[in-house]
């Protein structure tokens, strides 16, 4: 007998499926167009350009993003830098100051107001054709911004150039899970790119033409993921956003797992809510990729984590059930868990949907390795890989449903 | 800005390959699901030949020795190969093959039953007898406790031989053996312990003091055949 249970089941399974076969599709079409380049490079023309970063309580990390600017190979008379403090109650203001002994570098002081006002203050100074931003947590590559202008000057209509972000020296296992999972995004980043479907503009580094402010308008809150909104703005207007895989920018990721539960809840939160906010775009043919693949991707995997999370809380429940009632049967022997167990090769279950998700592992995998490869140029495992599936396995479910959860909640009031 | 151009030919394509995956993953697991069904073969009628033979020798030297009956003490086998085939039929899907093998495998139960019944009658081994009969048609929870008592005290007591029969085989010889002992569906789990049948769920204390009783009566018998 099939229940809608498993009716269920296959259907979001097949969805997941389909989601990595349409990845890997994209990688196998593209992938001569994707180059590693090593070294310094020549534009035949120098835009100017602005890159703000916004600071908030960043005495830690700020020096150092700083210093990664004044470090670009780039012309330094194109290359205006605007650091922000948006209200630190910490010495940043202290350490930004010193910068502006520079020439091309401004400093902003302004009251707290969120880093989207930040940027806004930002960007109404900016008077270069081209402008980014980089995070007061994330150090650029020396290479990076010349590698993401040369993507301009190659397509005219690229609008916007992501660069590849990977993790700053990680230091435990919760920051090595987090570089594997750095590399995978580059991957689907890359694949992403290509499609013309990409749906995040990170805050580390991506820089924009000026137009596109000019003609949107500035920077929103939106649910404190300014740099996602932005996106779905520019891809509503079809606006093309390329992804850049060898500029590369450091980014010092959360180190515990709390902090990176929090960040996490946000991203995710972000990512439902601004697809609400923009729930008109979804499945419409005329915005592309993004409308059909991007953000059903999204939601699909959402869907699936908490369906099978689900199930395995149903089933985990039903276990304790079974064992409970053996409990009442037998009494304390069935407890005895290893004198009952015989591992026998027969019990092993030859389900279809096993071998389906050996497939999907594979290739989490092969993109984590690809992804290490376009934006390092180098082909390794490392044990990073063992640790991305256990902490992203074991903690993904919970902040992907937290923000499902937060998203219901808050949004309640709204449906009537 | 320029609206997008949509590949429908990709997304159809990677529709085919994605519907392709599942179709060979479902393929494979056809196949491990058929090399454990021949598996189960295999120990089937290996049991089979063990009980023919142990039939022979009992015939052949019925009137020597007790002594030679090895008895074949196949109960831990036969309950191993229940225990795959009642997996087999809840994960690998109650199939044409499954349902014949565990018809067969109920009949070898019968002539086990058969056979160590009259060896333990003619030779005196200490041995106690449980039929044990199920249902799998229906959710029966009370079953699947029982079955767990059970395999504790088979564990408990070696010379214990308990002979499970789903409710709902389709053959003859378990059908008679229901109407001899008048086994009711409604009526699951049931046990027949010296021919007095039991019905519904009993604990593991109820079960132990018969079973003890049953191995006392046995022990008088053949005390008494003795003398």
């Amino acid at each position: 007998m099939t229940s809608v249970s498993t009716i269920i089941f296959y259907t979001i399974t097949f969805l997941s499926v389909y989601v990595q076969v349409f990845f890997l599709v994209t990688f196998l079409e593209n992938r001569k167009r994707i180059i590693v380049r090593k070294g310094g490079i020549k534009l035949a023309k120098y835009p100017s350009v602005t890159i703000m970063v916004p600071c908030w309580n960043e005495e830690d990390t700020v020096y150092k993003t700083v210093r990664s600017l004044l470090n670009l190979n780039y012309p330094k008379n194109k290359l205006s830098i605007f650091l922000i403090d948006d209200g630190s109650t910490d010495r940043t203001w202290h350490i930004l100051e010193k910068f502006t002994k520079y020439n091309n570098v401004k400093a902003f002081k302004k009251e707290n107001g969120g880093k989207h006002t930040a940027l806004n203050l930002g960007l109404s100074h900016v008077e270069t054709d081209f402008v980014g931003c980089l995070d007061a947590d994330s150090i650029a590559d020396k290479e990076s911004l010349i590698r993401i202008m040369s993507s301009f000057e190659k397509n005219p209509d690229i609008m916007a150039v992501a660069p590849s972000v990977v993790v700053h020296d990680p230091k435990n296992i919760v920051q090595g899970a987090q570089t594997s999972e750095y590399y995978l995004g580059v991957f689907l980043k890359q694949m992403l790119g290509f499609l013309g479907a990409i749906h995040v503009t990170p805050g580390p580094l991506t820089i924009f033409r000026n137009k596109v402010f000019h003609d949107l308008g500035p920077y929103r809150r939106a649910h404190n993921t300014e740099d996602m909104e932005i996106a779905y703005r520019m891809q509503k207007n079809h606006y093309k956003i390329a992804h850049c895989n060898d500029a590369y920018v450091y980014t010092n990721t959360p180190h515990t797992i709390s902090r990176l539960f929090k960040q996490r809840l946000r991203w995710v939160y972000g990512f439902i809510n601004n697809t609400i906010d923009y729930r008109n775009v979804l499945f419409r043919k005329k915005y592309g990729n993004f409308a059909l693949f991007t953000l059903p991707a999204g939601l699909i995997s959402i869907l699936a984590v908490s369906y099978l999370f689900g199930k395995m809380f149903y089933n985990l429940g039903n276990f304790f059930l079974r064992k409970f009632s053996e409990y009442q049967a037998i009494g304390p022997s069935s407890l005895d868990l290893y004198s009952n167990f015989k591992f026998d090769t027969f019990f092993i279950n030859p389900q279809s949907i096993f071998f389906v998700f050996i497939v999907v592992y594979l290739f989490v995998i092969g993109s984590v390795i690809f992804g290490k490869r376009m934006a390092e140029g180098k082909w390794s495992v490392s044990l990073d890989l063992v640790y991305f599936f256990s902490v992203f396995g074991i903690i993904a479910p919970f902040w992907l449903m937290k923000a499902v959860f937060n998203t219901l909640v808050s949004r309640a009031p709204d449906w009537r | 800005m320029k609206e997008e151009n949509i590949d429908w030919k990709k997304y159809l394509i990677v529709f085919f390959i994605t519907a392709l995956l599942f179709i060979i993953a479902a393929y494979v697991s056809n196949y491990f699901s058929n090399k454990k069904l021949v598996q189960l073969k295999d120990i089937q009628d290996k049991i089979s030949i063990d009980i023919l033979s142990s039939e022979t020798q009992f015939s052949l030297l019925s009137d020597l020795s007790c002594k030679n009956v090895s008895g074949s003490f196949l109960s831990a086998e036969l309950n191993d190969l229940g225990g795959k085939l009642e997996w087999s039929q809840k994960n690998l899907g109650d199939s044409d093959t499954v349902s014949y093998l565990k018809k067969y495998y109920s009949l070898l139960e019968i002539k086990d039953y058969l056979l160590m019944k009259k060896i333990s009658a003619r030779c005196g081994v200490k041995s106690a007898f449980i039929l044990y009969f199920y249902t799998t048609a229906e959710n029966c929870s009370e079953c699947e406790n029982e079955s767990i008592v059970l395999s504790t005290l088979r564990e408990k007591y070696p010379e214990l031989r308990v002979y499970s029969f789903d409710y709902s085989t389709d053959l003859s010889a378990v059908r008679s053996m229901i109407q001899i002992y008048k086994i009711k569906d409604t009526l699951l789990p049931a046990l027949v312990i010296d021919d007095e049948v039991l019905t519904g769920f009993k604990n593991i204390e109820e079960l132990d003091s018969i079973i003890k009783k049953s191995f006392d009566m046995k022990d008088i018998k053949s005390t008494t055949k003795s003398q």
